[in-house]
């Protein structure tokens, strides 16, 4: 019992530091990447390439001034934050990083857990995210702030719903709730039996999601909530210190964990081709799993950001058009054609 | 409305067909640009290790210049006080005493000569007026500040220093000499072809 614990303690902090550490070196990467795309070099001053940056700007986080508007509901103000931070770092819990590595006498999940409706956790961790902004942007007590936290409500629930759709067909087709049997079912060429990635069997419910998924990460061109252009910063206008880090930092984490579930639900998770082929020891298979997934996630990672420099904000009007009346309908039309498929 | 110019671009309220409301289309040629751009050459200069090459014509902070004996040439005339566009240029006349022939080539100079580097455009309408050929602008940068008053140059930051000449080989060429040594009115009836075989013989 006592070596369970440890597994899982061990597992814990592994995903949670790898977690941080992929957020903190995603504002590098962000930087690089739009200095890169606009024909700049971005940060390279501290460190060899600018590799430091991210911790100078984490110091420069601590140091600022903490500022609480006396005008906000303070205990709010603080609460904001916090939650988006917490539910940013719980949604890593039921990604399956890794298949699973064998001794003698255990086998060992490379999950923290593997609930049975895994996908649904998921989606209920992300949906509480939005409270956290929700809970900033009214408590700061400031009319920017204010629109910031409407606009995020508003987005995640038109996008929620389109997102879900998305996932039901996904599920019709793999019968689990499981994220680490979604990945397993995407095993590649094992004796010369091939089980192809979920994105050939759902190419529309692939293309709805990842909008969605930069919806939900409040990515450009879905940024409404922060827009920096008119609302001043939306929903963290008022916040300064490490109160806006959390929130920076938590769209980072949310980033990362998006790329995880998109790597996971439809480019075969710690799956890569021919794994099964080469005939290596299964510990050593899933060890380059880990690797396989992280690549995936780091691709898209950078598609998030390519996105981001590439496409202009929407409009409020369009957004909502666009989930409602486009996404959703679509959605639709996916299960329906999924479900047409099953059954012929 | 009949437009005046072809330049006009007549804004159409045309629909968009099928394909550009799918917007994938055009949401794809607009990462295959900017992922282009990712590979391009970049555009930075990193400053304090590279630094651009200045234009050979670079028109930068002025220099007094002295003699070949280390005497002053600026005879306090005030020709380049009054070209000077900007008015930035000021000066007041001395005489030169017994003793100090060699500090001041004519028997007048310059006791003060400011300018106001704030108020400077570099046009070189200054090196252009002077009859001595003491004034020039060089292609060193004039540095930043906090204080206003400190952008007023007087000749201690504008005379070039005995031992380190300052090179103004590059704006005193004989074309520029040429054009120096001529006199009155001829000045503005200068023929550039002429000028730029660097003969003075030829033009006069």
């Amino acid at each position: 019992m006592s070596s369970f614990i440890i597994y899982k303690l061990i597992l814990v902090l592994c995903v949670f530091t790898v977690t941080l550490v992929a957020a903190i070196w995603s504002t590098y990467a962000e930087r690089k990447v739009a200095a890169f795309i606009q024909d700049r070099i971005g940060p390279n001053r501290a460190g060899p390439f600018g590799l430091l940056q991210p911790l100078a700007d984490g110091l420069k986080m601590f140091m600022k001034e903490e500022i609480i508007p006396n005008v906000s509901n303070k205990l709010l103000f603080i609460v904001g934050p916090c939650i988006a931070m917490t539910t940013a770092l719980m949604a890593g819990v039921v990604i399956p990083w890794g298949n699973t590595i064998q001794t003698s006498t255990h086998i060992y999940n490379l999950q923290i857990v593997d609930f049975d409706f895994g996908v649904l956790y998921l989606f209920g961790i992300v949906s509480i995210g939005v409270y956290g902004i929700m809970i900033g942007g009214w408590a700061s007590n400031n009319k920017f702030s204010l629109l910031g936290a409407i606009r995020a409500s508003a987005q995640m629930i038109s996008y929620e719903l389109a997102m879900g759709l998305a996932i039901i067909a996904l599920i019709m087709t793999t019968g689990t709730l499981s994220l680490h049997e979604i990945a397993l079912q995407q095993t590649g060429g094992s004796n010369g039996h091939w089980q192809v990635w979920n994105i050939i069997k759902q190419p529309l419910g692939f293309l709805i999601f990842i909008i969605c998924a930069f919806a939900e990460c409040n990515r450009t061109p879905f940024d409404l909530p922060e827009s920096e252009t008119e609302l001043v910063g939306g929903y963290h206008t008022e916040y300064s210190s490490m109160k806006l880090g959390f929130y920076l930092f938590a769209e980072y984490i949310n980033m990362f964990i998006s790329s995880a579930a998109i790597a996971t639900l439809y480019f075969g998770g710690f799956n890569f081709p021919f794994m099964n082929d080469l005939g290596l020891s299964h510990n050593f298979i899933t060890i380059l799993g880990v690797f396989a997934l992280l690549i995936k996630i780091i691709f898209f990672i950078f598609f998030f950001m390519w996105i981001r420099w590439t496409i202009p904000r929407f409009r409020y009007d369009q957004l909502m058009h666009l989930g409602w009346r486009i996404l959703v309908p679509l959605a639709l039309i996916n299960i329906l054609i999924t479900g047409l498929i099953m059954i012929l | 409305m009949k437009s005046l110019t072809n330049r006009s671009i007549n804004v159409t309220g045309k629909k968009m067909n099928t394909m550009e409301k799918l917007y994938l289309p055009a949401i794809w040629s607009g990462i295959m640009i900017t992922i282009k751009h990712l590979f391009k050459k970049k555009s930075t200069i990193s400053y304090p290790e590279v630094t651009r090459p200045f234009s050979p014509v670079y028109r930068g902070l002025h220099v007094l210049k002295r003699d070949d004996n280390g005497a002053e040439r600026c005879t306090a005339c005030g020709l380049c006080a009054v070209a000077c566009p900007a008015e930035a240029i000021t000066m007041e006349a001395g005489e030169r005493k017994k003793g100090e022939e060699s500090l001041y080539r004519e028997e007048k100079y310059a006791t003060v000569y400011e300018i106001n580097m704030l108020r400077c455009i570099f046009c070189g309408l200054c090196e252009e007026a002077c009859p001595k050929e003491a004034i020039f602008l060089t292609d060193r940068i004039v540095v930043t500040d906090f204080d206003r008053n400190n952008f007023i140059y007087g000749k201690d930051k504008l005379v070039e220093p005995i031992n380190a000449r300052i090179d103004v080989s590059k704006r005193q060429t004989p074309e520029v000499k040429a054009f120096k040594t001529l006199q009155g009115p001829l000045h503005n009836k200068l023929n550039p072809p002429a000028l730029s075989k660097g003969n003075p013989q030829a033009i006069q």
